[in-house]
C-alpha cells in the first residue's frame, strides 16, 4: 500500500548535500525547467519545492522536552535514548502489542517525501523525509471498527529530557487525528531525513508528519499509538484551546489570536528573508481539502 | 564603605557606558549578516533587542532603591541606561518593523489586533516624551514637573514586562520573573512600604 502518493517530477538537483535525492523518484523538487510539463494541478503544487539544508532542519526545532529555545532541543536531546525503542499500539486494534522499532523498521516499505513545514509561529522549511505511510503500520495492527480517531504520545523521560522539569505543557506530549486524517496517504511516519536517521531534535527515531497542518500536530519520538472512538485531548488544545484547535490545519485566513498567519518566513533567507504568503492546507489542498468539506474551518481551526 | 564606593563611582565618566551600550546591537547584527545568529537571525536579533531593553530598563528603576537602601549612588548613570534602553525598544520595533513584518497593510493591523503588540507599542509611545526631555536644558524647564513626568518609567517598563508575559507560548517562568521583579522594585519605591521598614 506504500507509494499511494507520488509526483511525476524528477529532480535536477547539484549541491552534495541533496544527492540522495537524484537517485529515485522524489515527491517535488525543483522543476527541471523545460524537462517535465507542469501539468495536473498537483505537480503544479509540487513545482519547485527546494529542500532546506540539513543543518537549517536540525538546528532550528521546537521540542519543548529538551528547553523552550529553538537550539535547546539540538543541544540536549543528544542525550534521549533511541535505542531499543518500542512503540505500543493499543486501543481499538486487532493486534495490540509492544512492537519494536527495528520490526517496524523491517516490515514497513521506506520511501522519501519532499514536504513543506509549516510552524504555527509563522516560518516554514521544506524537508526531505523518509519514512512510511501512517496508514501501513495501522493496518499491521488492524483497525477495528469502532475507531475513528488516533491518539499519539511523546517518549516522557524526564532523566533526559530537562525540558520538562518546567510546567510549560502537561506531559507527556500528546496528539490526535481523525482516522480519515490519519489513514490519508499524505501522512507519514518519519524516520530519516536526506536519507540520514532523524536526528533526536527532530524526533527519532519515529515522528508524524502531517505536512497540511501546522508543525506541532506531527508528533515527535512517539511511543504510543491508540485508536479510539472519540476525539483524543491534544496537548496544545489542553493548554490553550482558544489559540489551537484539534484540527490546526494550515490555513491563511484563520489568524492565531495573536499573530497573523496569512503569511510565513522560510527558514535560511537570513537577516532580509522576505515573507511569502501562505498556502490553504500548505499547499496541499487539492490532495486534503475534501477530507473538511462542508466544515467551517473557522470554526473547527 | 559605601562613602568611598561613591567617592570613587564620581570620578568614572559616563561616556563609555554609551560607547559600551552601543556594541550588543552592532554584535548582533554583524553576527546576523554573517550567519552568527543561527538560522533564524531577524527572530533572534528580534528577542535579543528585547530583552536587552528590559534588562537596562530594570538597571534604572535599581538606581533610586540602591541610593535609598544600600547608600551607593548611581544617580549619575541613569539618564544614560534610560537612553540606551529607549535606544534598543527603537531597534527591537525597527527589526519587526522592516525585517520581520515587512508589509505595511500588516503592520498596522498587527499593533490594532494582537494585544501582546499593542502592549508593547504603548510601551514604547510612553518612552517618547522621557527620551525626549532626557536632557539638560528639558530638566530645567520642566522643574518639578520633570519628575512627575518621569514617573511614566514605572508604567512604560510594567507593560514592556506585560508584553513579554502576553507572548510567550504555554507556561513559561522567565518572563513572570522579570515581571516580578519590576513589581518588587516598584513596590520598594511605595511610600507604606518606607513606613514599615525599620528606620
Ligand atoms: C517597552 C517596550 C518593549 C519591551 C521592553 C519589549 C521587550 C520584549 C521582550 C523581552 C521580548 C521577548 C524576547 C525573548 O523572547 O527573548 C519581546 C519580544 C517581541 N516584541 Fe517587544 N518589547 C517592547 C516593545 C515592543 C514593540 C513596540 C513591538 C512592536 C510593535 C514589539 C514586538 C515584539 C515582538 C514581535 C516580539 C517577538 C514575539 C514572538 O517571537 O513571538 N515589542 N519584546
Amino acid at each position: 500500500m506504500a507509494r499511494r502518493w507520488t509526483s511525476d517530477l524528477s529532480p535536477r538537483d547539484v549541491t552534495p548535500e541533496r544527492a540522495f535525492l537524484n537517485r529515485r523518484q522524489i515527491l517535488g523538487g525543483l522543476a527541471a525547467a523545460g524537462a517535465v510539463t507542469l501539468s495536473s494541478p498537483r505537480a503544479r503544487a509540487q513545482e519547485a519545492l527546494e529542500p532546506n539544508s540539513w543543518e537549517e532542519i536540525t538546528s532550528y526545532n521546537n521540542f519543548y522536552e529538551f528547553g523552550t529555545g529553538k537550539d535547546d532541543p539540538a543541544r540536549y536531546a543528544g542525550q534521549m535514548a533511541t535505542s531499543p525503542w518500542t512503540v505500543a499500539i493499543n486501543g481499538l486494534v486487532d493486534r495490540p502489542g509492544e512492537y519494536a522499532f527495528k520490526d517496524i523498521m523491517a516490515r514497513m516499505e521506506i520511501e522519501e517525501r519532499i514536504y513543506r513545514f509549516r510552524c504555527v509561529e509563522a516560518w516554514s522549511m521544506v524537508v526531505p523525509w523518509t519514512g512510511f505511510e501512517l496508514a501501513d503500520l495501522l493496518d499491521m495492527a488492524g483497525i477495528q471498527e469502532r475507531a475513528t480517531h488516533v491518539a499519539f504520545e511523546t517518549l516522557l523521560r524526564p532523566e533526559e529530557m530537562p525540558g520538562v522539569a518546567r510546567p510549560v505543557l502537561d506531559w507527556p506530549y500528546v496528539e490526535g487525528l481523525r482516522l480519515d486524517e490519519a489513514m490519508h496517504p499524505l501522512t507519514l511516519m518519519a524516520t530519516g531525513i536526506y536519507g540520514r536517521d532523524i536526528p533526536n531534535q527532530n524526533g527519532a527515531p519515529l515522528r508524524l508528519v502531517v505536512p497540511w497542518k501546522y508543525g506541532f500536530k506531527s508528533i515527535k519520538s512517539v511511543v504510543r499509538i491508540t485508536l479510539t472512538d472519540s476525539e483524543p485531548p491534544t496537548s496544545w488544545n489542553v493548554a490553550n484551546s482558544r489559540e489551537y484547535g484539534f484540527y490546526s490545519n494550515v490555513n491563511p485566513d484563520v489568524d492565531h489570536p495573536r499573530w497573523s498567519q496569512a503569511t510565513e518566513r522560510e527558514i535560511g533567507g537570513g537577516l532580509f528573508s522576505p515573507r511569502k504568503p501562505t498556502l490553504m492546507f500548505n499547499g496541499y489542498e487539492d490532495e486534503v481539502a475534501s477530507l473538511y468539506e462542508g466544515m467551517d474551518l473557522s470554526v473547527h481551526f | 564603605m559605601t562613602g568611598r564606593l561613591n567617592d570613587a563611582l564620581r570620578r568614572v565618566p559616563v561616556w563609555p557606558l554609551y560607547i559600551a551600550g552601543a556594541v550588543p546591537p552592532l554584535w548582533w547584527l554583524w553576527l546576523g549578516l554573517t550567519g552568527g545568529l543561527g538560522v533564524e537571525p531577524i527572530e533572534a536579533l528580534e528577542h535579543r533587542l528585547g530583552e536587552l531593553a528590559l534588562q537596562v530598563l530594570i538597571a534604572g528603576l535599581c538606581v533610586t532603591p540602591l541610593r535609598r537602601h544600600l547608600g551607593v549612588n548611581l544617580i549619575r548613570f541613569r539618564r544614560a541606561l534610560g537612553i540606551l534602553a529607549f535606544s534598543y525598544v527603537l531597534l527591537h520595533l525597527l527589526v519587526w518593523l522592516a525585517l520581520d513584518v515587512q508589509i505595511p497593510a500588516q503592520i498596522w493591523a498587527d499593533i490594532a489586533k494582537r494585544p501582546y503588540i499593542t502592549v508593547g507599542m504603548a510601551g514604547f509611545v510612553l518612552l517618547l516624551p522621557l527620551v525626549a526631555t532626557s536632557n539638560d536644558r528639558a530638566v530645567r524647564w520642566l522643574g518639578p514637573r520633570w519628575r512627575r513626568l518621569h514617573r511614566l518609567t514605572y508604567l512604560a517598563v510594567l507593560l514592556g514586562a506585560i508584553h513579554y508575559v502576553m507572548l510567550a507560548k504555554g507556561f513559561q517562568i522567565e518572563p513572570l520573573l522579570y515581571l516580578g521583579g519590576i513589581v518588587v522594585l516598584l513596590a520598594l519605591r511605595l511610600p507604606v512600604r518606607r513606613r514599615l521598614l525599620p528606620a
